[in-house]
């Protein structure tokens, strides 16, 4: 029997509240004296993040290996505790007196990339779903209820799946499974980190659409972290693009995908191989060492490696500059009167 | 909706049986080994020896007579001998089983326990509780056990109890390293993550999930002291450390009847063949409940 | 590498504090006045108090402790209470005839339990993998001290091939390497060695088989590699680990040498140790007891040592 679900928290701020803000996040993991590193210096995974996720969009979160998407995503749930910012979930502070830790994690829920890795090889799956609502107070029997619902609504036949173990199903399967266990909690936010990533692509088309019928069954609200720069397209409503802990641009899908103005961004999509044999992808677009976090880049990090760097760009760290309705930018390009040889000239008010 | 009743097609396994669980192919595997199979019939001998001797016993084990002192194997009335009191062997290492299996395998059992729980706290906190219990293991770890067990039986004095803490307090160390090393490997999969993520408190953790996957592998390893252990503990009894006379228990009656090999050797000798044939069935067993844990489903 | 070696002394000396503080409590964990644990049973009251002050039992334990330590770094390790000699030039003594002892059957356990554990591996899967499998789980079952009865029943009761006691015709104060000496070595040594041979073969199959089983034998016998050379680079590869578990056995000889050196009354730290225990002499067992325990400690560090030196992952680590 099917129920359609009723999100089952209390909408605060209204529609136009974003349902999360997250300012200034940073985390630096501290390295031991290693032999190289006398200082002992820290890995800068994630360096003063700020953004918003605004209810019911997909924000899609995109960048290299290293560039601290994960990292982010486990901050924002407080799996790992950040060295500095401020999490804001629909008005209130994550931990604080309004939104205690336990409560926010039952609102915002994630689904991790190694579905083998995720689930308890020892648990049912049925059990595995089940876990999270009797945390949160639900008695054994009502919470396998909802595991097999749940189970039946992303495909998976309750009769035939509910009492198998992990490693008796494919990858597809399992991250159906997790996918179950996030939304066991209803959950009004989903972080998938790299969810669809180790899936073949078949399988991984099936579980987008899956997604994206759960997204508006029940209402939700996604981060979808990726480097596959395809799909983040076809899913997201804003994309954020990340470059060594730090926001390089963010704004719509369309238009950041169209006219990028990072140049990482654009360096991104250049590298993205061409289905079209007039225009093949010929010239690998980034160029120098990959970036190390230990160590960022003087002034803006990405200026090693971007065609248009001037002298400046080593000196001068850029601040995220809005760019148009609803985008903005950290690039001295894109900021009026950085100096850059590229960059207009700063307004005078008249 | 039609895409999801499509996916479920395309993706289905061939076979519809009920799902086996793990520990029930373990069983299998287990009872397929012959050798193993084998081992675990002579444990079980021996347990019976240890829970029904009294009754089983042909002679009264604490029955002694001058007369009948060190007669050897063969003799009418006693089948296996008589020791240096005049008592029947058989009967006493009959009854002998029991408390020899007691002194063995109990403070492996402690150990287990407490081990364990050590192994998991120190392994679930990490960090400098980590650091902090682990050092403290591994100074005792870093005496040989043979050493430990005598330095603290010796300094506590005779007797089964005192034998008994001493040995636990050995095999602490050795199981709670164990426990520590596979508690940290789990703790950091992404399965306790995402429980974390769920809003479960670190108790409600280890319970379900933590647990479950670290008791296995520990528990071999636990199994694989039990010959240990026994051969210590006798051992001490064998320097006088352990069981008191008169009670019938191997090493101590390897001790006794040591000054008679000269005598009648192989009456002499034959406590120490029970120990022996215990050791070896339950190192086979231990051995084969790790083959047998180590296929993965 | 050096940072490494560094470290792993630095971290050494924290056990060997830990052990000594073991060592210590031992004489407070016995039942009864420590006092009495140390003075012979007929002391007089002014003995006892003056030994109450030496000791310091009236000032605070940590006090107790750092005097003990104090004095133990001097070379000072009480008196016994049987003997009334120096705990200290009794142990070194009879460390000596451990240490033969113990050399002796951890080379014989090495041997052997190399020779078992590389022909199982070798040919692992069949009848003689099987075999040399047996013969070292029955190593590692067997109670020693009952095998020391044996072969003293065996070879000295019915052979009359070997002497069954004792370290020496004249007793343990002259050492020769010679077969007037050597007999009396020959039954405890192997009946030692049966231990290390157990664990030492069950190590080395188990890495031979590793090794023979990962793809780059493949590759060198496609090449035209001998079975010389395979042996050789087996070899290569299995003998760090090895070695070390032969270190650490040859440590594990040294403190658990108790029950055989009783079996056959061969006078070393073992022996000394039983009449410790049987005589209440607590000063030498304690002594007795710390020597060994640094022993084993120090040993172990330099296992590791070697092991990092000949291991050429570890050392670039």
């Amino acid at each position: 029997m099917m129920q359609s679900a009723q999100p089952s928290h209390v909408d605060i701020g209204g529609p136009r509240q974003p349902l999360l803000t997250i300012t200034g996040l940073t985390k630096h993991f501290a390295l031991k004296g290693g032999l190289r590193n006398r200082a002992g210096g820290s890995v800068r995974a994630v360096d003063g993040v700020d953004f918003e996720v605004l209810k019911g969009e997909t924000l899609g979160v995109v960048g290299e290996s290293g560039c601290g998407k994960s990292t982010t995503a486990r901050l924002l749930m407080h799996l790992i505790e950040p060295t500095r910012g401020e999490v804001v979930f629909d008005g209130c502070t994550v931990g604080g007196r309004d939104l205690p830790l336990k409560e926010f994690r039952r609102q915002v829920q994630m689904v991790f990339q190694d579905s083998y890795a995720s689930l308890n090889p020892r648990l049912t799956i049925e059990d595995s779903v089940a876990f999270g609502p009797q945390v949160h107070g639900l008695a054994h029997g009502p919470a396998v209820m909802r595991a097999r619902d749940l189970l039946a609504r992303v495909g998976l036949e309750p009769a035939r799946f509910a009492e198998r173990y992990p490693h008796e199903l494919s990858g597809g399967q399992r991250q159906r499974v997790n996918i179950a266990r996030a939304l066991a909690l209803q959950p009004r936010m989903v972080i998938l980190d790299e969810a669809v990533s180790a899936l073949d692509k078949s399988v991984e088309a099936q579980v987008i659409n899956l997604l994206l019928d759960l997204k508006a069954e029940f209402g939700l609200t996604y981060l979808f972290i990726s480097h596959d720069l395809n799909v983040v397209r076809h899913v997201s409503d804003r994309v954020m693009v990340m470059y060594l802990g730090q926001v390089a641009e963010l704004g719509p899908s369309d238009a950041l995908f169209d006219t990028p103005a990072h140049p990482y961004t654009q360096a991104l999509l250049s590298s993205m191989p061409s289905m079209d044999p007039d225009h093949r992808t010929e010239k690998a677009a980034l160029a120098g060492d990959p970036p190390n976090p230990i160590n960022p880049p003087a002034g803006c990090r990405f200026h090693p490696r971007c065609a248009y760097a001037a002298p400046l760009c080593s000196q001068m760290e850029p601040a995220r500059i809005a760019n148009g309705s609803a985008r903005s930018v950290s690039c001295l390009i894109h900021q009026p009167g950085s100096g850059h040889p590229l960059a207009q000239p700063k307004e005078v008010a008249t | 909706m039609s895409s999801l009743i499509a996916s479920s097609t395309l993706n289905a396994p061939v076979p519809v049986q009920r799902s086996r669980g793990y520990w029930a192919s373990v069983w299998q595997r287990f009872t397929h080994d012959p050798v193993a199979m084998g081992a675990a019939f002579v444990v079980l001998v021996l347990i019976a020896f240890a829970l029904f001797g009294h009754s089983i016993a042909p002679a009264d084990p604490y029955q002694s007579s001058m007369l009948k002192r060190l007669k050897p194997i063969g003799t009418p009335g006693f089948p296996l001998g008589a020791d240096e009191l005049g008592r029947d062997m058989l009967s006493r290492l009959i009854v002998g089983a029991r408390l020899s299996l007691f002194i063995g395998i109990t403070p492996v059992l402690c150990a287990f326990v407490l081990g364990t729980l050590i192994g998991l706290v120190a392994g679930y906190a990490g960090g400098i509780v980590n650091t902090l219990i682990m050092r403290v293991i591994d100074v005792f770890y870093a005496f040989p056990s043979v050493l430990l067990a005598i330095a603290l039986s010796g300094t506590l004095g005779a007797g089964v109890v005192n034998s008994l803490i001493s040995l636990t307090i050995v095999f602490i160390p050795q199981i709670a390293r164990v426990a520590e090393s596979v508690t940290t490997q789990v703790r950091n999969r992404d399965y306790v993550e995402a429980a974390r993520a769920s809003g479960a408190n670190a108790f409600t953790i280890v319970r379900v999930h933590v647990l479950g996957n670290v008791l296995g592998p520990i528990f071999v390893y636990a199994t694989s002291l039990i010959a240990v252990s026994m051969i210590l503990a006798s051992g001490l009894s064998f320097l006088g450390l352990g069981v008191k006379p008169p009670e019938p228990e191997w090493g101590l009656m390897l001790n006794t009847l040591r000054t008679a090999i000269y005598v009648q050797p192989w009456v002499a000798a034959l406590p120490g063949a029970m120990i022996f044939i215990t050791a070896i069935s339950f190192n086979l067993l231990s051995d084969g409940l790790r083959s047998a844990m180590d296929n993965k489903g | 590498m050096l940072l490494y070696l560094l470290r792993r002394v630095l971290y050494a000396l924290p056990i060997m504090f830990g052990v000594a503080l073991v060592c210590f409590a031992l004489i407070h964990i016995a039942p009864g006045d420590p006092l009495v644990s140390i003075l012979p049973p007929d002391a007089s009251a002014d003995l006892q108090a003056q030994l109450r002050e030496l000791y310091g039992f009236n000032r605070s334990l940590p006090e107790q402790f750092v005097m003990w330590a104090w004095r133990a770094l001097h070379g000072d390790l009480g008196t016994s209470i049987a003997s009334n000699r120096a705990v200290a030039g009794e142990v070194f003594t009879a460390v000596g005839n451990t240490l033969r002892l113990a050399l002796v059957a951890t080379v014989i356990g090495f041997v052997l339990g190399c020779l078992f554990g590389f022909v199982a591996g070798y040919f692992r899967g069949s009848w003689i993998d099987r075999m040399a499998s047996l013969v070292s789980v029955l190593g590692v079952s067997v109670p020693h001290y009952w095998l020391g009865m044996v072969m003293v029943i065996v070879f000295s009761s019915q052979l009359m091939w070997l002497p069954a006691t004792g370290a020496g015709p004249s007793g343990s104060d002259q050492w020769a390497w010679d077969w007037e000496h050597l007999q009396y070595l020959l039954l405890p040594a192997i009946t030692m060695s049966v231990i290390p041979m157990g664990i030492v073969a069950r190590t080395v199959r188990a890495l031979v088989a590793d090794i023979l089983d990962q793809e780059f034998i493949v590759g060198l016998r496609a090449k035209g590699l001998t079975h010389l050379g395979v042996f050789r680079h087996t070899v290569k590869n299995a003998a760090p680990t090895a070695l070390a578990v032969m270190g650490l056995q040859l440590g594990y000889l040294l403190g658990g040498s108790i029950l055989i050196e009783t079996v056959f009354s061969w006078p070393g730290t073992g022996f000394l140790l039983n009449s410790a225990i049987f005589q209440r002499d607590l000063p030498l067992l304690q002594g007795t007891i710390l020597v060994l325990a640094l022993f084993f400690v120090v040993l172990n560090l330099l296992v590791d040592v070697l092991q990092t030196l000949l291991d050429p992952r570890i050392a670039r680590a």
